[in-house]
């Protein structure tokens, strides 16, 4: 299966945090189907290069779906049309020859755009040093088979640490919650044992802090599920409103 | 210059613990005095960060991406090795010590990878006690695989994403002690100086790659864990922002170079597709503990591979190796992969590709079985191949994946610049010629975690530092130059691309100075290079400005770099006269195409010194010396 597509991309371009932005139509000619999304703007970007533009900005690192730092909305959808697919690693085949293709940043007020499709997600570093950790020091720890996990613990626990904090689920949320994100790491931790001693503590404190940096309240409207590109299940929000229930009811903390 | 590795006295298995109980301490009083700047948030930068943190030092720390939780450790999948012997078959510290110096072709220091082999336990410990979700078995105990250039089973793993997990947890541990105010940190930083002042290194110089201004960060000292140089091969595995900057700054002020020829090709990465492609995608080493490597018998064979039956194969890795087989070390299954390619015998639309098939597995253990060790696998295969391997078997082909090379460091981790660590991939320590897998892992938290707390506080204990600050001369200095770069490069004004330029680099690097070389190809090589050095500034077509978000600037610094740095690895190449692990001289070989090593003249760890603008590089040789184990031919045969 081989060939090549035409495409035109309606992008979002705009020079910097709180500056006025706009889409620019650009075409993408003979893009080779097993390319992947990103090499597909590599080449768009290498003409702009060649012809004294500025080329369209966005994050990437390693390309292979894992570190999360790429990200965009493609046509309405967070990551594009593949379903468990970041962006970088959605290739070309999933396109037709004539398709029209919008590009935009993850929009969220907690998201700041610093250039075209670049946005800050440090707000996401923030809920995580709010708590989202166990609290062990170097060298302290007993012997690592000291404590059997069950293993069916130790798999949701891994289902739920597969986050990669790229944000989708924040931009495809209509109501920009990190509840996902959140979610993933109280649910990872409380499932193990060695999450248990801090777990209603952390549920408070990073949920207190997600709510203090701009991001929504969970709506229950399933999107965050639809777009993450690990395919993080919803029902780890469902164990933090436990945890959180729990915290609350028999916790002294606050 | 001496080079001493400072290597403690006593016997290899006592050492680690001798010099712990020696060594000075910082009292708890004085560790909040100290400052310490830490350079990448990979797994020994994040690791390090926290470890210092938790004893009380402040810590600065500094990486390129948004956030540091994205460095490239997240990408490695298999696992991390320890000496944990929890399946009872026979391992110990000393066995994966012996399998580690093996496994670098008898080029690395004893003492270094022994107390690697030592901390690799406690490691485990640690990271369980984090909440790294490690795979299980029934009974809820640690489980274990098996990785190339070892008969034990020792690598603990979770899922295809180990490196992202244990990433995490160094992350999570580093962001605890932001919140407890230890630790700052600095996203989207690139550090383009190491700031020296009365010979100690004092500070960094680094560009904020939001607002384009250079910054300046002054402490007591600089830990750089800025990973490694595989790009400068255009295409690898590495993360596509990983770059030699730092590192090679660090050389231009006084830190030599170790071994920079040291590159490790992996062999099973799927094959470049087009000439687009801007990255390679690993397929984890662990895949061959259950995954058979073939191509037909006959290279004329069209068939689908599912429809060749076994009598038409060549499982070559088998037939060459019989005692390891599919499991031999990495440099030994990319150069019979290659071999096996280059005569003609390749599959795919290429004929640069192999087999790696699992289907015999399947029947085995049931596809369930195979899904949950190596799920997340097969399907990171079928997006980017279109090919689904739980019907046909992939195909894969070496690539660029790790540098074994990296910056001289002694014992205690130091470069030859007092008060500049390095730390991880970023230097040449312990895997010598060759890494096995899943030992990167494990060398980067033993680094971070478990050595550096100590090391540093050895020369913190021991040294005078008087007040430095972030706004004199030095700093002005070292600013100075980094601008005059930046500026130089952005005045070029020419036709041609950075990426553009980088594929030709790598093209070069990738044919001349990859898996196998000579001294003709090595010296064609750098007259290349040198070409193409001086095409770049004057050819260079930048966009934007300096004072701004620029991707293409920064990327325009990185490969200024790497035009520099490759003549080194070619030099350094050139001057080993010995094939070893992964350095393959064809003058240097056995009738059976292994390397021939010389353990006479070559047991050494090349250490290169910078000899200043446009003059060559100055080698000085740390003679390894081997008291415990006995180089041997390294057979896995």
């Amino acid at each position: 299966m081989n060939g090549t597509i035409n495409l035109t991309l309606k992008v979002w371009r705009q020079p910097g945090p709180g500056q006025k932005g706009k889409f620019e139509i650009y075409q993408a000619k003979d893009i080779n189907i097993h390319m992947s999304f990103l090499e597909m703007l590599d080449v768009v970007n290498e003409e702009l290069i060649l012809s004294g533009k500025d080329p369209i900005a966005f994050d990437h690192d390693c390309r292979e779906g894992i570190c999360g730092m790429c990200g965009a909305v493609v046509n309405g959808k967070a990551h594009g049309p593949k379903k468990g697919t970041t962006l970088c690693q959605l290739h070309m085949r999933h396109f037709r020859d004539g398709d029209t293709i919008v590009i935009e940043p993850f929009r969220s007020k907690a998201f700041p755009i610093i250039r075209d499709l670049v946005v800050d997600r440090s707000a996401f570093d923030e809920i995580i040093i709010a708590g989202g950790y166990i609290s062990v020091n170097t060298g302290s720890a007993p012997d690592a088979n000291s404590i059997p996990v069950p293993p069916q613990n130790a798999e949701l626990a891994m289902d739920a640490a597969a986050c990669i904090g790229c944000g989708a689920c924040v931009a495809q949320c209509p109501n920009g919650s990190a509840m996902l994100f959140v979610a993933s790491k109280v649910s990872h931790l409380a499932l193990l044992p060695q999450g248990r001693p801090e777990a209603a503590k952390r549920v408070l404190s990073m949920t207190g802090r997600m709510k203090e940096l701009g991001f929504g309240n969970c709506g229950n409207e399933r999107e965050c599920e639809a777009v993450c590109p690990k395919q993080i299940s919803i029902s780890h929000i469902a164990r933090l409103n436990r945890e959180f229930l729990k915290a609350g009811l028999f916790s002294r903390e606050t | 210059m001496s080079l001493n590795p400072s290597i403690p006295s006593g016997p290899l298995e006592a050492k680690w613990t001798k010099y712990c109980s020696e060594i000075k301490l910082v009292s708890p009083a004085n560790k909040r005095k100290f400052e310490i700047i830490v350079v990448g948030t990979g797994l020994a930068g994040a690791s390090a960060s926290a470890a210092l943190a938790e004893l009380g030092y402040n810590v600065k720390t500094f990486c390129i991406q948004d956030s540091p939780r994205r460095a490239h450790s997240i990408a490695a999948q298999g696992g991390i090795n320890a000496a944990k012997n929890y399946q009872g078959d026979g391992d110990s510290i000393w066995r994966l010590f012996y399998d580690t110096i093996k496994g670098g072709d008898f080029r690395a220091r004893e003492a270094n990878v022994y107390r690697l082999a030592e901390l690799s336990v406690k490691i485990i410990d640690h990271c369980v006690a984090q909440g790294v979700p490690f795979a299980r078995e029934y009974g809820g105990l640690l489980a274990n695989r098996s990785f190339g250039g070892a008969l034990v089973s020792r690598t603990f793993y979770a899922r295809g994403q180990t490196g992202q997990q244990l990433l995490l947890g160094a992350y999570s541990a580093m962001l605890r002690q932001v919140k407890a105010g230890r630790v700052s940190l600095f996203p989207r930083r690139e550090v383009l100086d190491i700031v020296l002042v009365k010979g100690q290194a004092r500070g960094i110089v680094a560009r904020n790659l939001v607002t384009g201004e250079l910054e300046s960060y002054a402490a007591h000292a600089v830990v750089l864990a800025t990973g490694g140089y595989g790009n400068i091969y255009f295409l690898s595995t590495n993360g596509m922002n990983s770059n030699v900057s730092a590192s090679f700054r660090a050389y231009k002020r006084g830190a030599f170079f170790g071994n920079p020829c040291f590159v490790q090709i992996h062999p099973t990465c799927i094959p470049v597709s087009g000439h687009y492609q801007s990255k390679l995608t690993l397929m984890s080493e662990s895949l061959r503990n259950d995954g058979r490597v073939w191509v037909p018998k006959d290279p004329k064979d069209k068939r689908r591979p599912e429809d060749i039956p076994e009598s038409d194969r060549d499982y070559f890795l088998e037939r060459l190796y019989p005692s390891y087989g599919n499991l031999v070390p990495r440099d030994v299954a990319s150069r019979a992969t290659k071999a096996i390619c280059d005569q003609g015998r390749g599959v795919g639309p290429t004929g640069y590709a192999v087999y790696l098939d699992l289907s015999d597995a399947i029947k085995r253990d049931g596809k369930e079985v195979i899904e949950k060790k190596y799920g997340n696998l097969f399907e990171m295969y079928e997006r980017i191949t279109g090919v689904s391997p739980y019907v046909s078997p992939m195909m894969i082909y070496p690539a660029v994946h790790y540098v074994m090379g990296g910056l001289w460091v002694d014992y205690n981790l130091m470069t030859t610049i007092k008060g500049l660590f390095s730390l991880g991939e970023a230097n040449f320590s312990d895997h010598g010629a060759n890494r096995l897998g899943a030992s990167a892992l494990m060398q980067g938290l033993a680094d971070g975690y478990f050595i550096i707390p100590y090391t540093i506080g050895g020369y913190l204990a021991s040294d005078s530092f008087p007040p430095v600050s972030p706004s004199q001369g030095e700093f002005e200095d070292s600013k100075k130059e980094v601008s005059e770069f930046i500026r130089r490069l952005l005045s070029v004004k020419g036709r041609r691309t950075v990426t553009d330029f980088h594929r030709s680099l790598g093209s070069i690097m990738w044919e001349y100075a990859g898996m196998e070389r000579s001294d003709e190809g090595l010296r064609k090589a750098k007259g290349m290079v040198e070409e193409l050095r001086e095409e770049y500034w004057q050819n260079l077509l930048l966009t934007g400005g300096e004072r701004e978000f620029n991707q293409n600037l920064s990327k325009a610094l990185r490969v200024a770099d790497y035009l520099e740095f490759a003549g080194l690895i070619i030099e350094d190449a050139l001057t080993r006269r010995e094939s070893c692990g992964c350095h393959f001289n064809v003058a240097y070989q056995t009738p059976e195409h292994e390397p021939l090593r010389d353990d006479q003249n070559c047991a050494y760890v090349a250490a290169w010194e910078y000899g200043g603008k446009e003059r060559p590089p100055i080698l000085h040789k740390e003679p390894l010396v081997f008291e415990n184990v006995t180089p041997g031919i390294r057979s896995y045969k």
